[in-house]
Formats: C-alpha cells, sequence, structure tokens
C-alpha cells in the first residue's frame, strides 16, 4: 500500500511540475499561438481527448455496458466519428475563426456575438452553469467509486477527499489551458485503457473466443433483464423496449451528437494556431477515443463473462430425478444447474428433488447492483495489483483533465457570460472577476454534493447514473446550442429571433420532458411529476406504436423541435444587417 | 461476426474500428494542409485570452 501512495505522490509531482512550467508562460497554448510556434499534433489531440474522455466515459458508461452490453459500441462510433472527425473537420475550423474574429472567449459569448445578443450569451451561460454540475458529479462518482473500492474507504470519504484533492488542483492553477498537462494525462489514460483490453482479451482466450463467451450467457441476459427487452450482451435489445430506449434515444444520441455542442470542447478549436493543426489532431484523436470508449465498451461487457467464470452469487438449481428401477435399487440423475426460476418443482411423490446453489455471476450482481462498480471490481479481481494501481492514475488523469476544464466553463459562464455580459451590458468590471471565482466556488459545492446525493438516492438500485446523468446534460446541449450554432456556424439565413426561439424551446422542451414525463428507471418517477401532479409521468405507459414516451429521451422531441423552430422563426424574422453577418463570415470560405 | 451475435453490434465494432482508421488516413492526408497566417485577430484574441486566465 506504501507503493501505492508514493506513486500516486509522484503522479501529483508530476502534474505540479508540468502546471508550473506552464505558469512560467512557456508551455500553455496560447504562449504557442503569440509565437508563431506548432504545437505538436499529438499534444493537441490529447489534450482535447484528455478534456472529452472522463471517469464518466470509462467507470460510468463502461459500468453500463456490464449491463446493456456490447450495443454501447454505437456510442464509439459515434465518439470517433462525431466527436473527432466531424468535430474537428467540420466545426472546429470555423468556429476558431469566427471566435477569433468576434473576439469570443467563451462558448455562449461566441453565440451571443455571432447573433448580436447579449441575453443568448447570459442566457447560455445560466444554463451552463446550473446543469453542467450533473456531468462534473457524474466524474466524480466515477472517480470517488473506484477510489473507494481500491483502498477500502467509504464512499462519502472517497468523494470529498478526491473533490478535495481536484479542489486544490484547480485552484492552485489546473484552470489553465496548460496542454502538457493534459497531454502527460492522456497518455497515462491511452497506456491504461489499452493494457486493460490485451489482458482482457487474453484472459477470457481471445477475441472471438471472448465474444463467444459472452454470446453464450444471453440465456441469463434475458431470464434477468428480458422483461425489459435485454436479449443479451452481444445483441441490441428488442426494438421499442424500454432497455432499447434508454440505451439509444439516451446513451448512444445523447452523448454521441451532444459532443458538438459541449461549451467546454468548443472553446479548445479556438486555442489552435489553424486548421493544419486540427487537421493532424484528428489522426491521434480518433485512436485515443477508439482506445478509451471502445476499451471501455468492450471490457464492460466482457466482464460478464469473467464475473460469470469466478464468483458465485447466482442462484442455480440441481435438479435431481430419483427412480426405483425394476431391481428395486434407487438410481439419482442430477441435471446440469439451471437458474432457479427455470427449474421444475420439487416433487417427492414423483422422485424430483432441487437444490439451491450459488454458482456464476453477472457483472451487475458482482458489483452489488452498482453499475458504477462494475468496473472497478473487475480491475480490482481480475487483473494484477500494479495494474490497480495503474488504472487508478489512469482515472486520477481523467477525472482531473475534464473537470478542470468543467470548473473553468462553470465559472466564466456565471462571470464573464451572465454577469458582465448579460446583466451588465459587456462593462468590464472588477466585480465580474469575483462572481466568477464565487461561481468555481458554488460550482465545486454543488457538484460535490450532486455526487453525494446521486449514489445515495439511486446507486444502489442497479441504475447507470453517471452514464445517464452525463448523457442527460450531453441531450440538453444538443438541444439548447446545437440548432443555433450548426446555424451561426453554416448559415448566414439564421436571424437572432430564430436562435433565441430555437434556444428557448431547445431548453424548455428538454426541462419539460426531464421533469414530467421520462421516468428515471422502470418505476422510479420523473423528477417533478410525482412532487406536482402525484403521477410517476404525466405520460405514464401511453405507448403510440413502438413509442414508450415515459421513456423516450428529452433529446429526440427537443432537438427536432428547436431546429424546426429555429427555422421557421428564422424565416418569419428580419435577419440582421447584412454587413454585420458578412463581417462574422469574414476570412471563412 | 467476430463471436457476437447480432449482426448490428458487430457493425458497430467493425466502424469503430473503421472510423479511427479514417481520422489517421485523414490526418495523414492532410497533415500539411489548413496552415494559416496568425494575423491581428489571432493575436488581439490571445492578448485577452491571456489576460482573462491571469484574472483567474
Amino acid at each position: 500500500m506504501e507503493l501505492t501512495y508514493i506513486i500516486v505522490l509522484a503522479y501529483f509531482a508530476v502534474i505540479a511540475y508540468l502546471g508550473w512550467k506552464g505558469y512560467q508562460g512557456t508551455k500553455s497554448d496560447l504562449d504557442y499561438m503569440v509565437a508563431g510556434r506548432n504545437v505538436h499534433p499529438y499534444v493537441m489531440a490529447m489534450s482535447y481527448g484528455a478534456t472529452f474522455i472522463s471517469t464518466s466515459a470509462i467507470v460510468g458508461f463502461g459500468g453500463a455496458a456490464g449491463v446493456f452490453g456490447m450495443g454501447l459500441l454505437w456510442l464509439t462510433f459515434l465518439n470517433v466519428f462525431v466527436g473527432i472527425l466531424l468535430a474537428f473537420v467540420v466545426f472546429g475550423g470555423r468556429t476558431r475563426q469566427m471566435g477569433h474574429h468576434l473576439e469570443a472567449h467563451t462558448f455562449p459569448e461566441l453565440m451571443g456575438l455571432r447573433f448580436k445578443s447579449r441575453f443568448i450569451q447570459g442566457f447560455s451561460g445560466l444554463v451552463i452553469f446550473f446543469f453542467m454540475p450533473l456531468y462534473t458529479a457524474a466524474v466524480l462518482i466515477g472517480a470517488a467509486t473506484f477510489i473507494s473500492a481500491k483502498f477500502g474507504i467509504n464512499y462519502e470519504l472517497a468523494l470529498f477527499g478526491f473533490s478535495a484533492i481536484v479542489a486544490i488542483y484547480v485552484i492552485m492553477g489546473g484552470l489553465k489551458g496548460v496542454m502538457y498537462t493534459d497531454a502527460f494525462q492522456g497518455s497515462i489514460m491511452l497506456i491504461g485503457m489499452v493494457f486493460l483490453l490485451i489482458f482482457t482479451y487474453s484472459k477470457l482466450g481471445g477475441v472471438v473466443n471472448a465474444h463467444e463467451q459472452l454470446a453464450g450467457m444471453s440465456g441469463i441476459a434475458i431470464k434477468i433483464f428480458g422483461k425489459a427487452g435485454h436479449q443479451g450482451w452481444t445483441s441490441m435489445p428488442s426494438f421499442g423496449s424500454p432497455f432499447w430506449w434508454v440505451l439509444v434515444s439516451t446513451i448512444i444520441m445523447g452523448v454521441g451528437i451532444g459532443v458538438l455542442a459541449m461549451p467546454q470542447l468548443a472553446v479548445r478549436y479556438m486555442t489552435v494556431r489553424s486548421k493544419r493543426e486540427l487537421n493532424r489532431a484528428v489522426l491521434v484523436g480518433g485512436i485515443f477515443v477508439l482506445a478509451m470508449t471502445g476499451v471501455a465498451f468492450v471490457v464492460g461487457s466482457l466482464s460478464n463473462v469473467y464475473f460469470g467464470k469466478n464468483v458465485d452469487n447466482l442462484d442455480f438449481a440441481i435438479v435431481t430425478t430419483t427412480t426405483v428401477g425394476e431391481d428395486g435399487i434407487e438410481v439419482s440423475n442430477a441435471a446440469p444447474p439451471i437458474l432457479a426460476e427455470l427449474a421444475p418443482k420439487p416433487d417427492p411423490a414423483k422422485g424430483i428433488t432441487v437444490e439451491i446453489t450459488k454458482k456464476g455471476s453477472i457483472s451487475l450482481l458482482a458489483a452489488g447492483k452498482n453499475v458504477g462498480k462494475i468496473i472497478p471490481s473487475y480491475v480490482l479481481h481480475a487483473t494484477p495489483k500494479w495494474f490497480g494501481l495503474l488504472f487508478l492514475l489512469t482515472l486520477l488523469a481523467a477525472a482531473m483533465s475534464t473537470i478542470s476544464s468543467q470548473f473553468h466553463t462553470m465559472g466564466t459562464s456565471i462571470g464573464r457570460d451572465f454577469y458582465e455580459k448579460g446583466l451588465l451590458g459587456g462593462k468590464r468590471v472588477k466585480s465580474s472577476i469575483g462572481v466568477t471565482r464565487i461561481g468555481i466556488l458554488v460550482a465545486i459545492i454543488f457538484s460535490v454534493f450532486l455526487g453525494y446525493w446521486l449514489q445515495r438516492t439511486y446507486g444502489g438500485q442497479g441504475m447507470s447514473i453517471i452514464a445517464r446523468g452525463t448523457a442527460i446534460f450531453f441531450g440538453l446541449c444538443a438541444s439548447t446550442f446545437l440548432p443555433m450554432y450548426f446555424g451561426g456556424l453554416f448559415t448566414r439565413k439564421i436571424t437572432r429571433a430564430g436562435a433565441i426561439s430555437g434556444m428557448l424551446v431547445g431548453f424548455m422542451t428538454s426541462f419539460f420532458w426531464l421533469g414530467f414525463i421520462l421516468k428515471i428507471k422502470g418505476k422510479m418517477p420523473a423528477l417533478l411529476a410525482e412532487a406536482c401532479f402525484g403521477k410517476a409521468s404525466l405520460l405514464d405507459h401511453a405507448k403510440s406504436g413502438f413509442i414508450l414516451w415515459d421513456q423516450v429521451d428529452p433529446l429526440f422531441i427537443a432537438f427536432p423541435l428547436a431546429i424546426i423552430v429555429t427555422i421557421v422563426v428564422s424565416k418569419l424574422t428580419r435577419p440582421l444587417p447584412e454587413e454585420y453577418v458578412n463581417n462574422c463570415f469574414k476570412g471563412i470560405k | 461476426m467476430l463471436g457476437i451475435e447480432s449482426t448490428s453490434i458487430g457493425l458497430a465494432y467493425i466502424l469503430s474500428i473503421l472510423s479511427a482508421i479514417g481520422c489517421v488516413i485523414y490526418g495523414i492526408c492532410f497533415w500539411n494542409k489548413g496552415a494559416e497566417e496568425i494575423n491581428i485577430d489571432d493575436k488581439k484574441w490571445v492578448k485577452e485570452e491571456k489576460e482573462l486566465e491571469k484574472e483567474l
């Protein structure tokens, strides 16, 4: 254990050293840009990747794969194709050029300036400030769950301890965009995850063999989750079932599309020198994200095979049939173990006896019905001890690189976007720095509280709170920001009124759907429906064809609606002066 | 496909790898394309960004 502490301390020492070098003003993104030198594309891509991928993706979504199975690989595909290729190639260059030309330093500011609207900037800032803590909490829960399992301490202690360390890190200067710190953290993540994949496949007998063993467990999956639509860990849930809606509408689409409108990622494009650096970063970024999410989802799913072989906590029945032969001798035949629920009832008259025994397991049960504990349990049980330590560093790196950018974004959202630009009309006042700092402090406290409350309320109920919390925030950002972000970058036809209407409709529809329609899990009511109307959902059990309305993610309703409203209102309202719009697009081909 | 029961998931597995390979090919093909000179807007932007960071 002493070695663990020494290596963790060494890790923090390296982070502190890199942070100090950044503070000296020699290694930050901006210094490179001013000096006109090129940032190494590996560093830029790792920096972006480490900000994008967090403990939420590895522990939260990896754990969700332990329940939903390899269907999550569709999210990996979207992460690479949309989150890297489309984001860098299509959105990155224009965001950078427009951001620099309009002198925008935050995502809300870019939108506010593009549409000449203080309201857009202020409102976007508020949405980010109040809802991003859900995502930050998801990242904290992911890290704290592993720390608690690794050190054998309770979850609350791990959460508060880790949060305190992160808070000190960001206050000591972790908010600065120090690429080398992020790149170092990204490298640790890459090494850790690649090892995890190789280890898992080799332990389970190779790629195809491991997949076949998982496919062979589909009977158990159907028996346990079949009512909700599960068809095995190497099959998609049955079309239109509750599991299908959660997997496809919330987890895959929410995160897969939402990544395009992530405020803390969009500002990253502005910190590179030219489109060439973005092009180069695509190379490393694609491999990095595949290695992060692809590995987490494959390993999360395959952990079922490992626990099936190495943990015994599923009720199996051994059915023995006793018959008396013609010679009067009793002959007993014991059938191979079957799931207890499938066993016939004991019938002494017919000589049938049933003995219940514990045999095999699935990841969710082995992790005490806590989805967030699936990956930590697998790593700590299955892999060598030294890897548990490397994985701890992987998660610390994943959490800290993401959280620092989240706190930065939340602080500037409330201080610069809402207070300075939204309320004071853009006057540079000293108090906005104070508001930003207080904002960061409030964001830290609120995120930690959410990390505590969410785990306490939903933690042990088999619900993937980390994945769903993250997906809800990503979906909310997609519905609220993406129509105007896309419209603002790629067309001159979106008007200010169109952008505002789309943003408000996207946000309010998402909020309403989350509060009153979407049931959290199974019978668990929507967040506000029960308190306000005494119902689990305003559309409880409503079904139209294959659509289970109380399971449909807000994204599926709010995003299309926001697009339609943005376009229709833009058609009906006065455009911004041509000169102003042309200026926004200056230099953009 | 690859021992995976459903074709849809096998496809996701393959597409994830192919899209990462696509990123590598894109990165190589466009390695030297898109270079831009630092202009006055970029310099102004960096100056203000540094001030903001200092304030924080």
